[in-house]
């Protein structure tokens, strides 16, 4: 899986990019879902793989017997995984204000709604 | 107590509104208590330093910097501390009756206390970082005061033009304290005047020289530096007196003669220092001529008198230091109370143009005295101060050379015909006939009439019984000043010489150019050169505004997606650099063990994304977004991370029913973008993909740091008594961690409640769907 995951890995990134760069505000928001995934993978790959050992320890042992995964970036993306649903929720939110306020999902043409 | 006699300044700034507000009208008297208390506990301090008594205090600030928060009262600094505590009294009176309780007097006299505060730090503090820290502060205090009558634009633009000339070049004194400090091997002024010798020695002698002069050429107003004083004449008239004449404008000068032992007395220091001093010294004078305001007239005349000072400690004999000392008091009195003098005028007749003044005499008889002592001593006539500061000045000069005493001499006359235009001509000459004054001039009330008064006799006094000064003063502020012990015998008279016969002409000369002044006025504005960099200033501050709009235009454009592309391009740029140099090009041993399921994920996350990229249904999208999360929950699900599945499972069904909630209100999907922008995207998305791709690859094979999750495996059930790690690291080993995460979640909880119910009608100028939107979020 090592060979695979860096394709979807770069593969997601290519496209948040890209979503990231249209003019559409919820285009944009999509974007960002798919980056928050691609940096996500990032992280749980970069650690190493290991298949279904998770890190915990069994009940009648007093630690962990490797082979098990990496405890540390699982932590790391539970952390990043519901930030970013509470980025996605206030960006949404935001959006549908900003629409209201702005008559437009164009960004191009919000930049001026200040003046 | 001396610290006590630097921070209680600070304490009146704090408490002056108070008393502004409980004593009313009389709120000056009170407020001048404290300042003279100070000057008086600076007289009880001469007598010890006679017998070399000297008082210092020093309480640690920062060990590990060599930084200590030290004092020290040499008799140099008690001559500035004098000037600084008793004009401080006499303006804070005088500014009670100026001001009377119509100005926002509250705030003059915050910052006038915090003024006198930071320079009597100045004065007295012996670490030059703290010395700095004061210097700064004083800049700071002058900026609020020159500025404030804030609503005048002339006032704002000068005060401005000052902050920047003299902080600036307070920066610049910095660099060259920590070199000085580096090479001298101390921090404390007074470990630093006993080892003048290496810090002469040092090839670096010339670069702290010369940063160090900056910093006392803005400050004294210097040449090429001078422009700016004349324009802080925008500052209220006590203000000019005691920061623009008395005070402030000779922190510089004080420096000098602090450090004219360290630095002092090469071949340099006479040109660099004497050279630079006396061409201000002439510059000031010669500007002088075209003025008409009394106000700028005085302004020119203390740049040539902070010349003569700045040229005294150059030439730095005992004659020349001796000089300076006298020079720098009888100044003080003299300017303080020409401006306090002015200040009066103005008020009471309602203009300041020698032009149109005269008569004066009859009409304001107190301060026609204050002001005659005054100007006397500054024309240099026998018997005062002023008098006996020139002999000693022309004395020093006479050693040097005939160049010098030819400056001086021309400086000399030209402050002649300043002081009677500006302090004689007003009150003792008719009124000019054509011109009647703005307002029926009376006598200044009480309050404004001490300072001149006082100021004037003791010019007077002092100048005739100059030996007072001598010992007392004069002896410890030059010891300071010399580096060593030194007797001082001053006396009035020195018998006929040259030297008398040299004043007696300056005297006499002066006068005469004052009988054809219109004249002389009217050639030298015809004249008048823009000298100094004022203009170069002007074009400075305009060029920086110009290339601040420029890079505002450039960078700041407002365009979201070139903001991301800038950020893009600069993070793959440093990345791929980093790959370059980490990497090494080589890739690491891959394990090629690949299960069909596992692949077939793979390929489920990259088309469901590009289906959400490329979907023209928002629908679509959104259902194809929430299938790659599936996707990618999956693989943590498949690699040791039932956690992360859960957690990402449930939010990323969370998350397409939040999408398809906000499409309910939002608009489809346009495409905006032509074609060639869009085939530019899709190539820098290419690349980062690309390199991201590289990136995970190489990253796989590197490990520059140890790993840190050993310790939470190997502790988690011993410690924490836990058995699932990921959990135990969340909740204990990082619990602050998550307890920030929580509250960032609680506030985007709240921000999105504020953005649903924010109620459009608050904001009438958008006007369209007021309370349609009002509901609408009401019920999502």
């Amino acid at each position: 899986m090592e060979v695979v995951l860096p394709f979807v890995i770069g593969s997601l990134y290519a496209m948040a990019i890209y979503m990231l760069l249209r003019r559409s505000l919820v285009k944009l928001l999509i974007g960002l879902g798919l980056l928050s995934h691609a940096s996500n993978l990032l992280i749980f790959t970069a650690a190493g793989l290991t298949r279904s050992k998770a890190p915990v320890i069994a009940l009648t042992a007093d630690q962990l017997q490797p082979p098990h995964a990496d405890p540390l970036p699982q932590a790391l993306i539970l952390t990043a995984i519901v930030i970013s649903f509470g980025v996605t929720a206030f960006a949404l939110a935001l959006a549908y204000r900003a629409y209201r306020s702005a008559d437009t999902d164009d960004l191009d043409q919000m930049k001026s709604t200040d003046a | 107590m001396i610290i006590f006699a630097v921070l209680s300044g600070f304490g009146l700034a704090f408490l002056a509104p108070a008393i502004c507000r409980w004593a009313k009208e009389r709120s000056g008297w009170w407020l001048a208590i404290l300042p003279f208390a100070l000057t008086l506990y600076f007289f009880s301090l001469l007598p010890g330093l006679a017998e070399g008594e000297v008082q210092s205090l020093a309480l640690a600030w920062s060990k590990e910097l060599g930084l200590t928060f030290s004092f020290r009262a040499d008799g140099l600094s008690l001559a500035f501390a004098l000037l600084v505590g008793g004009v401080g009294a006499l303006v804070a009176v005088y500014a009670g009756g100026y001001f009377g309780t119509k100005a926002p007097v509250e705030r003059f006299y915050f910052w006038l206390f915090f003024f006198m505060a930071s320079m009597l730090g100045v004065v007295l503090a012996d670490n030059v970082i703290l010395l700095f820290v004061f210097w700064e502060l004083t800049s700071l205090s002058s900026f609020m005061l020159i500025g404030f009558e804030h609503d005048r634009n002339e006032a704002r633009t000068a005060a401005i033009q000052a902050l920047l000339v003299t902080a600036s070049g307070g920066l610049v004194m910095l660099a060259g304290f920590v070199l000085l400090a580096q090479i001298g091997g101390s921090w404390e002024l007074s470990s630093l005047v006993l080892r003048g010798e290496n810090v002469r020695a040092n090839p670096l002698y010339l670069a702290v020289l010369f940063l160090i002069l900056i910093g006392a050429f803005t400050k004294s107003a210097q040449f090429p530096f001078h422009f700016w004083l004349p324009n802080a004449m925008q500052a209220p008239t006590p203000v000019s007196t005691y920061l623009h004449a008395a005070t402030m404008v000779k922190a510089g000068v004080y420096l000098l003669a602090r450090l004219y032992p360290v630095l002092g007395g090469t071949p340099i220091w006479l040109w660099a220092v004497g050279g630079v001093g006396a061409a201000t010294m002439v510059l000031g004078g010669a500007l002088a001529l075209s003025q008409t305001d009394m106000k700028r007239l005085l302004a020119y005349s203390t740049i040539s008198a902070l010349g003569s000072l700045v040229m005294a400690i150059g030439i730095g004999s005992e004659t020349a230091l001796k000089a300076m000392v006298l020079f720098l008091l009888a100044h003080g009195l003299y300017k303080g109370t020409l401006f306090l003098v002015t200040g009066s005028v103005d008020h009471e007749s309602g203009t300041r143009d020698v032009r149109h003044l005269g008569g004066l005499r009859r009409a304001m008889p107190y301060t026609a005295t204050g002001s005659t002592l005054a100007a006397l001593s500054m024309a240099g006539v026998p018997l005062f101060l002023g008098f006996v500061a020139k002999e000693y000045l022309y004395e020093a000069a006479y050693k040097v050379g005939a160049l010098w005493i030819t400056l001086v001499f021309l400086g000399a006359l030209l402050n002649v015909l300043i002081a009677f235009r500006v302090g004689v001509a007003p009150f003792w000459l008719p009124a000019p006939a054509e011109s009647g004054l703005p307002k029926r001039p009376h006598e200044a009330p009480w309050s404004m009439v001490v300072g001149p008064l006082v100021l004037g006799a003791l010019s007077l006094i002092l100048g005739v019984f100059p030996q007072v000064l001598g010992s007392v003063l004069v002896a410890p502020a030059l010891s300071a000043a010399a580096g060593e012990r030194l007797e001082v015998k001053l006396a009035a008279w020195h018998g006929v010489n040259e030297i008398f016969l040299l004043s007696l002409l300056t005297l006499g000369l002066g006068i005469g150019l004052f009988a054809i002044r219109n004249d002389v006025q009217r050639i030298a504005a015809r004249l008048a050169l823009p000298w100094g960099l004022d203009t170069l200033y002007q074009r400075t501050l305009d060029g920086l505004f110009a290339l601040a709009s420029l890079q505002t235009r450039v960078l700041q454009h407002g365009y979201l997606r070139y903001y991301l592309i800038t950020i893009i391009v600069a993070v793959v740029g440093i990345t791929a650099g980093g790959l370059f140099r980490w990497g090494g090009g080589s890739l690491p041993h891959l394990s090629l063990d690949l299960r069909f399921y596992e692949l077939g994920i793979a390929i489920i996350i990259v088309l469901a994304g590009g289906v959400a990229v490329l979907s023209r249904s928002r629908l679509g999208a959104v259902a194809a977004l929430g299938v790659a999360g599936y996707g990618v929950a999956s693989i943590y699900l498949l690699f040791g991370a039932p956690d992360l599945a859960m957690t990402q499972f449930l939010i990323e069904s969370l998350t397409v029913v939040l999408f398809v909630l906000a499409f309910y209100h939002l608009p489809n999907f346009a495409q905006l973008t032509p074609k060639r922008e869009r085939m530019r995207d899709v190539v820098i998305a290419l690349i980062t993909g690309g390199l991201m791709t590289t990136f995970v690859f190489v990253a796989g094979g590197i490990q520059i740091h140890p790993s840190i999750s050993q310790f939470f495996v190997e502790n988690s059930l011993p410690l924490a008594h836990g058995r699932n790690i990921v959990n135990v690291i969340l909740v204990d080993f990082r619990g602050l961690d998550t307890l920030g995460e929580i509250t960032v979640l609680g506030i985007a909880g709240i921000g999105v409640f504020a953005l649903l119910k924010l109620r459009m009608d608050q904001h009438p100028a958008k006007g369209g769907r007021p309370a349609q939107a009002g509901t609408k979020g009401g019920k999502e």
